[in-house]
């Protein structure tokens, strides 16, 4: 009985996770122009989705602006988590501290901000696209700090001196040595800025060129608009996106198996 | 190779920490060129510290250090003529062997093929030939070492600086790695300078030990001279297990410790405090009548070479080792040939003696409660319910196999005419006029000798009582 009972319960679950973005997905590959009722197989909305230019310049625009801000984002908050583990005691939390607050800040507050800083005590035009990587950039970077720190914690922290006993200079030790083997925790910090500008809405909204839109800006724009053949476009890039998503969480799970199998194959 | 050249002074060095400690202190050494040098110590005395600023991670608050008779105060550490073997190897984990111990080679843009005959030499030499395309992870911790070393030695540095190397590796590998590390150093006619808080490991391989306390040189000398002839108590009892008794001189080359008159070789002046050092292995157990003191066979060990025997003589404990069992309870004499007590000027005349740890886990000396805890005195125990004690790691502390030694300034005891009120009741065996204090020896029922400081005079052969307030002494966990 309690076993039954879980498998529901897990059921349960997983269909509250997974049920909207299939209906979605469904309807997607359907000329259906509301939910409801399904009139037949079409892939309209994926033609639409690639063939408008309103909406391909869109989806380059966004992605980007996810790559450039994910990136300037990765090189700080790697320097600032390097720079913070080899301060003294004091610093180092110092900086730690500070991190955590843009983590746990709203979005809404970071973004307004920003806006009131740039904009308008310092009178960048948005249209420079400036405020809005300076916001992406505020908004991933701290992620990014804390996912290389603890593999910087792992790290046996002489390596960084036995290279510089070996005459590398700072730099050399930094580049050669301390960054591979860091690198890890950098890619999953550059994956998870990647994600949550794709997924930013609030800042993009305050920061942004008027002429230009991100996913997220966009979608919410348009589905209070009435362009219906855009609309259902839509489902069809978010079918689109979370089929990349999976693919790569599915990537990701099969190397790190291989890996595992491969080092495991190693000590015998 | 042999010359007498200073490779490396180091004059006046005092490190203090942001927070006020002060790790070094006022530390000179001069190092030939070749020699075997190896700063000993217990953990925190100073000496990985002093490595660190020789090889330019850290910096002197204080003083100079010359190489080569110039100073290499602003020469970072990677411009540095020396290479650290790191305690936990600090090998790049993700190079290969051959990367690894090229690294250095490549930063002084060494051509490649002077680079490969280089790396194979040192293979060769570390015994690890063949193993340049391994990678770090499938080594043994023996071969990383190894591979640690041979990075290192590959730069040719005019001194290696060696942080603990063998620390990390099991006894056998240890006992090898040391043997090998001396030929090493024999072949090369590199100068070493060796960290360690293992003192066998030092006495085996240096041309001469630094033995470091609390940031402060103790002694420099041979092994043999740290061994045989310990400047003071500290480094007695750091190198090699000596027995250590407080006493006083008692005529000319007779000196009075342990509750018994001694012969001895060091002449100092009558009255004068003393530290007596008899090593175990000079203990002669004989028959009682023929001893300078008699004591009763506590404990016999069988230690493989010989028995480890302690004795009991009054309160003070013995240990002695013999090839010769003995049997537990048994009566004994004990004598020391003169040559073989080594006696040192007293430096300060804290008080030692033992207190034990009763059923209870209270504190107890002369069948006196020491108003403590014993939780406070051992690092990181605890109480169980059962009024037991564990420490730090959760181990139950059994109170028959330790005991605690109480270390109490001659200030801060206070003599009284009560008998009941002191610690301990004495007769007044000695006094010495110090200008503005008498200076009194407190023979004790116990047969231990108290220094203690009072203004006022009393009188030789006054019976008196010994108030040590417990806030005053300092507690240190010994095992039996």
């Amino acid at each position: 009985m309690a076993k039954i009972a879980k498998r529901v319960f897990l059921l349960i679950m997983l269909m509250f996770i997974y049920l909207p973005i299939l209906i979605l997905a469904v309807y997607s590959f359907t000329s259906a122009t509301q939910i409801g009722a399904i009139r037949g197989f079409s892939m309209q909305n994926y033609i639409t989705l690639f063939t408008t230019p309103e909406l391909t310049d869109m989806i380059r625009g966004t992605l980007f602006l996810a790559l450039g801000s994910a990136t300037i984002a990765t090189i700080l908050g790697t320097l600032g988590a390097i720079g913070a583990f080899y301060s003294d005691r004091k610093m180092s939390t110092l900086i730690s501290s500070l991190n955590q607050v843009p983590v746990v800040n709203a979005d809404v507050v970071t973004g307004f901000s920003i806006c009131i800083l740039l904009v308008v005590v310092l009178h960048v035009s948005k249209e420079t696209f400036i405020p809005l990587v300076a916001g992406h950039v505020t908004l991933c970077a701290p992620f990014v700090f804390l996912s290389v720190m603890p593999k910087i914690k792992q790290m046996d922290s002489s390596i960084y001196e036995a290279a510089l006993d070996l005459g590398a200079t700072p730099f050399t030790a930094l580049t050669e040595i301390v960054i591979p083997q860091i690198v890890p925790g950098i890619i999953s910090g550059f994956a998870l800025a990647v994600t949550l500008s794709l997924d930013d809405y609030f800042i993009a909204m305050y920061t942004k060129p008027a002429m230009f839109d991100t996913i997220s800006t966009y979608v919410v724009n348009a589905t209070k608009g009435s362009q219906t053949t855009i609309k259902t476009a839509l489902w069809a890039l978010s079918t689109v996106i979370f089929a990349v998503v999976v693919l790569i969480v599915v990537g990701m799970n099969v190397r790190a198996m291989r890996q595992e199998g491969g080092s495991r194959a190693e000590t015998k | 190779m042999e010359n007498n050249t200073n490779i490396i002074e180091l004059k006046g060095i005092t490190k203090v920490y942001e927070d006020g400690y002060t790790a070094v202190d006022d530390f000179n050494l001069e190092v030939k060129r070749g020699e075997f040098v190896t700063l000993l110590g217990p953990s925190g005395c100073g000496k990985t510290t002093t490595l660190r600023m020789i090889a330019g991670f850290s910096m002197p608050t204080k003083g100079e250090i010359l190489l080569n008779g110039k100073s290499i105060q602003d020469l970072p550490p990677y411009k540095r003529p020396v290479n650290t073997v790191f305690q936990r190897y600090a090998l790049f984990p993700h190079m290969n062997i051959y990367n690894n111990i090229a690294f250095g080679l490549k930063q002084k843009k060494t051509p490649k093929d002077v680079i490969e005959r280089k790396v194979r030499r040192v293979l060769d030499l570390v015994d690890l030939e063949g193993f340049e395309e391994r990678s770090v992870s499938t080594l043994s911790g023996g071969q990383q070492q190894r591979i640690a070393i041979a990075r290192a030695l590959v730069n040719e540095p005019e001194i290696l600086l060696l942080d603990e190397p063998l620390g990390a590796l099991d006894l056998k590998m240890r006992k090898e790695m040391q043997i090998e590390l001396k030929n090493m150093h024999d072949k090369l006619g590199i100068t070493f300078i060796y960290v360690t808080h293992d003192q066998e490991e030092a006495l085996t391989m240096s041309d001469k030990i630094v033995v470091m306390n609390e940031g402060k040189i103790q002694q420099i000398g041979t092994p043999e001279d740290i061994y045989n002839e310990p400047r003071n108590a500290f480094v007695a009892d750091f190198i090699g297990e000596s027995n250590i008794f407080n006493g006083m001189m008692t005529g000319k080359l007779r000196a009075r410790f342990c509750g018994g008159e001694f012969e001895c070789v060091d002449d100092y002046e009558e009255g004068t405090h003393i530290t007596a050092v008899v090593r175990p292995e000079d203990v002669e157990l004989t028959d009682p009548e023929l001893g300078v003191i008699q004591g009763v066979v506590d404990s016999v060990i069988f230690k493989g070479i010989h028995y480890e025997i302690t004795i009991l003589s009054g309160k003070n404990e013995i240990v002695c080792q013999s090839v010769n069992s003995a049997k537990a309870g048994n009566r004994v004499g004990i004598r020391v040939q003169p040559d073989n007590i080594h006696i040192m000027i007293a430096e300060d005349h804290t008080n030692l003696f033992f207190a034990d740890i009763n059923k209870d886990y209270r504190l107890e000396y002369n069948d006196h409660l020491l108003d403590t805890s014993v939780t406070k005195i051992i690092k990181g125990s605890s109480r169980r319910d059962d009024g037991t004690v564990q420490d730090a790691s959760g181990e139950a502390i059994d109170p028959e196999r330790m005991r605690i030694q109480v270390a109490i300034k001659p200030d801060d005891i206070e003599m009284t005419d009560d008998q009941e009120a002191g610690l301990i009741n004495g007769t007044i065996s000695n006094l010495i006029y110090k200008g503005d204090h008498y200076s009194y020896i407190i023979h004790t029922e116990l047969e231990q000798d108290f220094v203690v400081n009072d203004e006022y005079l009393w009188n030789m052969g006054d019976r008196v009582g010994l108030m040590m307030p417990v806030d005053k002494m300092t507690f240190t966990l010994k095992k039996k």
